[in-house]
């Protein structure tokens, strides 16, 4: 499984609350969940989401279990999360709902063409190769699925 | 020989495992994405409606007419599925799950990241996202992958105006926001068999803002006499001679009052240090310290005085509301001008109830001070009961007093 596009650099320790704040959670309507991303860190951020990869620093998406945060990377047109490292329940929660995920450590500049393999467990920014962490078949395999839910309709 | 998570889940860490859960709990925010989750897995009957708990405490009562809305969609689910509920009011999932349900050694899932609280009854307890939760509800079962187990040592006993709170702050200040990632602690050594119930709730609550999976106390004589009280009586556990990755040494008699500061939960200083920070607002309760024990300390230091800043008390659940009551601690809290909103988590997710103006800055017994977390350009202290009670008389950061 492959993706591609330009980098949207992060920090480090980016919590949920900052991926979508508390106020916005009471909706089922998805999209006010990709219009306000990021909206407590940088209120430009959400238009610039839309096909890029975001690269962050470690423990990406510490903090609540809210899964409107992963939910909302997907909708906003986010292709996948690159991370140094990230909070356990965030990344399980970014598998889930079919948003890749890659663990690896980068060095990013914004807009920088990210490309990353899940099944080979590489990254390349701007053609040059990072070795990025495994996941296990059965993640790829939901991933691959498009998340949780449809996997298990499809099992 | 192997650890408290090992012991549980009954496989080596670092080894994949899926177990049958006990507990499942989702809130009034998750489980609306739950239900969502299932309804796309096109499931329809539960296997376990027995093992599965609805519990309605972030926004109670509703704050708008979408979030009631969405409330009663998930009331009205509750109904038809059979799963059990506790309305608005009930109090605080986690402090509702430690009224008597949670045993020791039981696996529990929770969709809200401070489910690690329970681990205080020695039972392997840990946060999941709601669409993991939707497969619990589908197949009573969930994977996990045993941890490691990073040993927090407890030696001596806490002294002057210290409680279990400042050494939450003090453990996560040691280990950062990330590092116990992946992790579960264990709090163990001759200082544990000193904190009570209530205490043990307050350490392993934090465990999260740590990265890590849970925290865990032995069950033990302090545990038992606790869950007696609700009918229960369990058998303590055992510590077998095992193999931390690593250990982490907490004396104390040496923990003083402490603070963590804008913006980050292992930001920490010596209450001394922020002495005389102006305050706007001070917040008593969360599932961090909105216990009765909690309730009792505030209501000791505040009995008799009148506070100086608006003070927001919220009780973690019904129970710790009635006995308040009983014993006369609301009435100390009431008199002493502050306001007391339904049990819940009030304002610690920015939602309702005590929300921040830009600029205004809150003195709060929660435990995530992220920016913005309790309203735009609002900034939150992070400390213990006894330091809120004493800042909220004072209507600035201050050191309390040794009781």
């Amino acid at each position: 499984m492959q993706g591609v596009g330009p980098a949207v650099c992060l920090g480090r320790d980016i919590d949920t609350d900052l991926i979508i704040a508390g106020r916005y959670l009471r909706t089922k309507d998805r999209s006010v969940w990709a219009e306000h991303a990021f909206e407590d860190l940088d209120p430009a951020l959400a238009g610039r989401l839309r096909g890029s990869v975001i690269v962050a620093g470690r423990n990406m998406g510490c903090g609540s279990s809210r899964e409107q945060a992963v939910v909302a990377l997907r909708e906003a047109g986010v292709v996948g999360v690159v991370a140094e490292s990230f909070a356990r329940i965030f990344f399980r929660n970014a598998v889930n709902v079919g948003l890749p995920v890659i663990e690896a450590s980068v060095a990013c500049t914004d807009g920088a063409r990210i490309a990353f393999d899940l099944d080979a467990g590489w990254v390349e920014v701007d053609g040059e190769r990072y070795p990025a962490r495994p996941l296990s078949p059965k993640m790829v395999a939901i991933l691959r699925a498009g998340g949780l839910a449809p996997y298990w309709r499809s099992c | 020989m192997s650890t408290l998570s090992e012991q549980i889940l009954g496989a080596p860490a670092g080894t994949y495992v899926d177990r049958e859960v006990d507990i499942a709990f989702a809130h009034d925010g998750t489980g609306v994405l739950a239900r969502e989750a299932l309804r796309e897995m096109g499931v329809e009957r539960l296997p376990h409606p027995e093992r599965l708990r609805l519990i309605f405490d972030h926004i109670v009562p509703a704050n708008t007419g979408t979030t009631a809305t969405l409330q009663a969609e998930l009331r009205e689910y509750a109904r038809v599925s059979g799963i059990e509920l506790s309305d608005a009011g009930g109090g605080i999932c986690h402090q509702v799950m430690s009224e008597g349900v949670v045993l020791p050694g039981t696996i529990v899932v929770g969709a809200d990241s401070h489910t690690c609280t329970l681990g205080a009854f020695g039972a392997f307890a840990t946060g999941v996202g709601a669409t993991d939760m939707a497969a619990v509800w589908a197949s009573g079962a969930t994977w996990f992958r045993v941890p490691e187990t990073i040993a927090v040592n407890l030696s001596g006993r806490l002294s002057g105006a210290a409680e279990p709170k400042d050494v939450a702050l003090a453990y996560v200040a040691k280990l950062g926001m990330e590092g116990a990632t992946y992790r579960a602690l264990e709090f163990a050594g001759d200082g544990a068999a000193t904190i009570s119930m209530d205490g043990r709730l307050t350490l392993c609550n934090m465990a999260v803002e740590t990265g890590a999976k849970t925290g865990m106390f032995y069950a033990d004589p302090v545990t038992v006499r606790y869950l007696v009280d609700y009918g229960v009586a369990p058998s303590p556990q055992v510590p077998e001679d095992c193999c931390y990755e690593r250990t982490v040494d907490i004396d104390l008699g040496g923990i003083v009052p402490l603070v963590a500061v804008p913006h980050r939960v292992d930001t920490v200083r010596e209450a001394e240090e922020v002495a005389g920070t102006h305050l706007d607002q001070v917040f008593v309760g969360t599932c961090t310290n909105g216990r009765y024990e909690d309730l009792a300390r505030f209501a000791r230091i505040v009995r008799g005085k009148k506070v100086a800043v608006r003070t927001v008390v919220v009780p973690a659940s019904r129970a710790v509301l009635s006995r308040a009551i009983a014993t006369g601690v609301l009435a100390d809290i009431v008199d002493a001008g502050c306001m007391v909103a339904p049990p819940g988590c009030g304002p610690c997710l920015g939602a309702h109830a005590g929300v921040l103006g830009e600029g205004e800055v809150c003195l709060s017994t929660a435990n995530r001070n992220f920016k913005n977390r309790m309203g735009v350009g609002g900034e939150i202290y992070l400390s213990s009961v006894a330091t809120a009670a004493a800042s909220a008389i004072a209507g600035e950061i201050t050191v309390p007093e040794v009781a």
